[in-house]
């Protein structure tokens, strides 16, 4: 079975080459069918796969499918060939999975509008292009597909071009993670020169000792592909783009935005984990950032109108825990969290959606309210989410994933207390900004009424999803809770063991759960109070000049637009205006001016007198007789 | 002989010159059929009868005689043309008559500096320019008659004109 | 015979060339200038000649014919278009007939 891994990118590469071609031509069924089976098949594939993996595991717990040489040059000859392990696994799962669940919303969602084909088209090669980035097994596959989400992202935010904002917004993401890819590929030239390939496999193998840890190069490196990381997960320095992406569909911003193409960031620090080790430095770095960026992200959410914009920082600050745990060398930790964020991210966006949807394109949360009564599925399947993204304990996943997190950034030896303290500040944040999204949008009194229900096609996989985020947790708690490692288990072949500085700290670790579970109410309870209670309280504080500035400064994710406006985009937009009439043109236009030039200076001389013709002959027979005579 | 070629020489020039300088047309034509009739005087002298003898029928007497029809026809020469030929006007003729005195000693450096030893001029027979003609030329001759067909072709055809007007006798029937 | 010196019937040539050449490039009127070409015609011709006497050929008189054939077609060509042209411009004035220029854009050149 393991041999058809093949088929897994292919078959949705498939459906976007038929849905291209011929989508126009076909009826809204056929197109449905094609669109969301071939991800359908590809995630029973993997389902099928992943059971044999796991119960007879090949030889050294990888598999290797090497399809083609894809070129041969200069002693570098990368391959497409697929790399199956647990971490690759781990992710072809979420992969397909909630892609499929995300398909078979779309088909409702998207049905009634006219680019049905087009939208589906897109949305099979993005699966593609992911599946391939995740299974590559050297890196010029891997940036293969790296680029390729970067394309079906433009393309997908841009979906309704028709208005320029979208645009804008796709152009806007594009660049943005065209500076990250920049830095990527800058780091895998340097990894071409010192190793000669780009095989993951020997590179990872033979680091160690190539190597001193710490070594300039090594760090470079990783600096390198830190960069292109937090370009494509939207992290600091590079998150603007994540927030304006929110004017793609619904369905978009679910798959590409919450559940995979943000976390391709994640993939590429956790395949490269040796080189990361190799530079502390950087690995440092990773923690810094991400603990910075949940904070910044999580402080802007809290003031977001468009329930779209709360879900985008939301995600923003979720990579952030991801990113933190890296960092601290909790790979397993940070990739469970990234299964379990992909369930109930994508869960509360299709939701949003589905809220969206049936009050006919109203985001403002404000203007939404009451829907608690009359929308019940999607009501409760939210409600699962944002417990889930709460991390409320015992019940959601969330509490899981975010729990190890928390611990780990205390307890391991690159961990520290400031790590965990903005961890446990972003988890505070986290849960007040989600329950006042609940609070807002489902009761109180309904000021938008509903024009259409979802249908079955939306709300299944609303359910699945819901059920996937509370009962995703269990397969992987700690150790006072069951101690169960299935997750960890399937990792540990690839991924190192997170080394934990105090040992025996069971009741420490007790005590964080505890904290941790109280702040989570309290955000809650905190949440009710300000915004269902007493609302007026935090309008009279907006109305006063340092509140209204603080309110501001964290609505525009905390001016980092204006930032990179000013800075970047202000003298390069003044530089291309000076170069409007292309300076670098004049010298290749300069042959053509120097003819014309010297034709309009020779051209009196064609007078249209024929004397002066006869001179001119005159004049050459005089020449003409001299050269021959003296010369 | 040598007295006869140069006066017959200094008689050419001159009369070149004058042909060249004169305002009225007719005069400047009637001075150049002088100037061919003595540069025939020199082709005899030199030895060639035979050229000599062409050089009057048909250049001095045909196509001069051309160019003094056209000029008679088309009524030029009169006093209205003599304003606008202002040619003693320095200006106008310093330029061409540098670039011929340039030219001129040019060409009589490159006479003067023969490396062949001059030898004598000799006569040469009208036979021998015929048999020469007829055989060795032969091609050329009937080039030359092809030539001077296309030159009266080309004539006729540029000078037709259709008639406007009919003959009085054959106006009114 | 002997005695005539061929430098000097060479110069007597380009002589009567140059000043040939001087009138093409002085006259105004287009047949005028049209005679000026003939007495350079007649000035190659002599010098043609020339050489045929000094070496004893007849190759000489035999291009002295063709040019004279030459030139009388050309003449005979040539006055048939001044005449058409007159017919046009009615003026034969070289000056005033510039309309094949590059100068003036009103001009109806290339």
């Amino acid at each position: 079975m393991m041999r058809y891994l093949w088929l897994v990118p292919v078959m949705p590469l498939l459906g976007f080459l038929v849905l291209a071609f011929f989508g126009r031509n076909l009826r809204k069924s056929i197109i449905t069918l094609i669109g969301t089976g071939t991800v359908g098949l590809s995630a029973l594939l993997v389902i099928l796969i992943g059971i044999e993996f796991l119960t007879s595991p090949p030889a050294g717990n990888a598999f290797t499918l090497k399809l083609w040489t894809w070129m041969s040059s200069g002693g570098l000859s990368p391959s497409i060939a697929f790399y199956l392990d647990g971490l690759s696994l781990a992710f072809i799962f979420v992969v397909t999975f909630v892609g499929f669940l995300i398909h078979v919303y779309s088909s409702e969602y998207m049905r009634d509008d006219e680019g049905f084909a087009r939208f589906l088209a897109f949305m099979n090669l993005f699966v593609s292009a992911m599946l391939i980035l995740v299974l590559a097994d050297n890196l010029a596959l891997m940036y293969l597909g790296w680029e390729g989400v970067g394309l079906c992202s433009f393309l997908l935010i841009g979906f309704w071009y028709k208005e320029s904002a979208n645009a804008a917004a796709a152009r806007k993401a594009f660049i943005v993670t065209r500076v990250g890819d920049t830095a990527m590929a800058l780091g895998l030239f340097l990894l071409i020169t010192e190793f000669n390939t780009l095989d993951i496999r020997s590179i990872l193998e033979t680091a160690p000792a190539h190597w001193t840890p710490g070594s300039a190069k090594v760090v470079w490196i990783a600096f390198l592909l830190l960069g292109g990381a937090v370009g494509k997960s939207a992290q600091l320095p590079l998150q603007t783009w994540l927030p304006d992406a929110m004017a793609g569909p619904s369905p978009v911003s679910a798959l590409i935005h919450a559940a995979t193409m943000v976390t391709a960031g994640v993939y590429l620090i956790a395949r490269n984990h040796v080189v990361f080790e190799l530079a502390p430095i950087a690995m440092k770095t990773v923690a810094i950032v991400g603990a910075s960026t949940l904070l910044i992200a999580g402080f802007a959410a809290v003031v977001q109108y468009d329930i779209k914009r709360v879900l985008a920082y939301s995600t923003i600050s979720q990579i952030g825990y991801m990113f933190l745990a890296l960092g601290v060398g909790a790979w397993s930790a940070g990739i469970f969290h990234f299964m379990i964020h992909a369930f109930f991210k994508a869960l509360l966006f299709l939701g949003a959606g589905a809220v969206i949807h049936a009050l006919h394109h109203e985001q403002n949360i404000f203007k939404m309210g009451g829907l608690r009564k009359e929308m019940p599925v999607i009501f409760w399947t939210f409600l699962a989410g944002s417990g889930a993204l709460a991390a409320l304990p015992l019940v959601t996943a969330g509490f899981y994933s975010k729990d190890a997190i928390l611990w780990y950034s205390w307890s391991s030896e690159k961990g520290s207390l400031f790590l965990w303290a903005a961890a446990f500040l972003g988890a505070f944040i986290t849960s007040i900004y989600t329950f006042r999204m609940v609070f807002i949008t489902f009761w109180g009194k309904m000021k938008t009424h509903i024009h259409l229900r979802p249908g079955r096609a939306m709300l299944i996989p609303l359910v699945v999803l819901a059920v996937l985020s509370i009962i995703g947790g269990f397969l992987e708690t700690p150790h006072n809770l069951g101690h169960i490692t299935l997750f960890s288990g399937m990792l540990s072949g690839v991924l190192p063991e997170v080394h934990i500085l105090h040992s025996g700290a069971e009741s420490t670790e007790l005590i964080l759960q505890v904290l941790t579970a109280l702040t989570g109410f309290f955000g809650i309870y905190l949440a009710w109070h300000f915004w269902m209670k007493k609302p007026g309280f935090l309008f009279r504080l907006k109305q006063t000049r340092a509140g209204a500035a603080l309110h501001h400064w964290w609505l525009t994710g905390w001016g980092f637009d204006w930032v990179y406006d000013l800075l970047i985009i202000r003298p390069f937009t003044w530089l291309s205006n000076i170069n409007k009439n292309d300076i670098v043109d004049y010298i290749s236009i300069a042959p053509s001016n120097l003819v014309v030039w010297l034709h309009n200076l020779t051209r009196r001389s064609q007078n249209g007198n024929l004397r002066w013709y006869a001179a001119g002959i005159a004049l050459g027979l005089i020449i003409t007789l001299t050269i021959a005579l003296f010369l | 002989m040598l007295i006869a070629f140069y006066i017959a020489g200094v008689i050419a020039v001159v009369s070149t010159i004058m042909a060249v300088t004169r305002s009225n047309a007719v005069h400047a034509l009637l001075y150049l059929i002088v100037s061919f009739l003595a540069a025939a005087v020199v082709l005899f002298v030199l030895g060639a009868h035979f050229a000599a003898a062409l050089e009057v029928i048909v250049y001095a007497g045909a196509i001069m005689v051309l160019f003094v029809f056209v000029i008679m026809m088309l009524n030029i020469g009169g006093e209205t043309e003599k304003a606008k030929e202002r040619w003693l006007v320095p200006k106008r003729w310093i330029g061409p008559a540098l670039m011929a005195a340039i030219l001129f000693a040019i060409l009589s450096y490159a006479i003067l500096n023969q490396p062949v030893a001059t030898a004598s001029l000799s006569i040469v027979e009208p036979k021998t320019v015929g048999i020469s003609l007829y055989t060795q030329y032969l091609l050329g001759v009937e080039i030359a008659a092809v030539m001077l067909m296309a030159g009266i072709i080309g004539a006729f055809h540029l000078g037709y004109t259709k008639r406007k007007s009919k003959h009085r006798f054959l106006k009114g029937e | 015979m002997e005695q005539i010196p061929v430098e000097q019937s060479l110069l007597l040539a380009a002589l009567l060339f140059g000043i040939g050449l001087v009138g093409v490039l002085i006259r105004k009127n287009m047949i005028l200038m049209m005679m000026s070409v003939e007495i350079m015609l007649n000035a190659a011709g002599m010098a043609f000649i020339i050489a045929g006497s000094r070496w004893a050929q007849p190759d000489g008189q035999v291009m002295f014919i063709f040019i004279l054939t030459m030139a009388a077609a050309e003449v005979a060509v040539g006055l048939a278009l001044i005449l058409k042209l007159f017919h046009l411009q009615k003026s034969i004035d070289a000056d005033e007939m510039t309309q094949m220029n590059d100068i003036t854009e009103a001009s109806e050149s290339n």
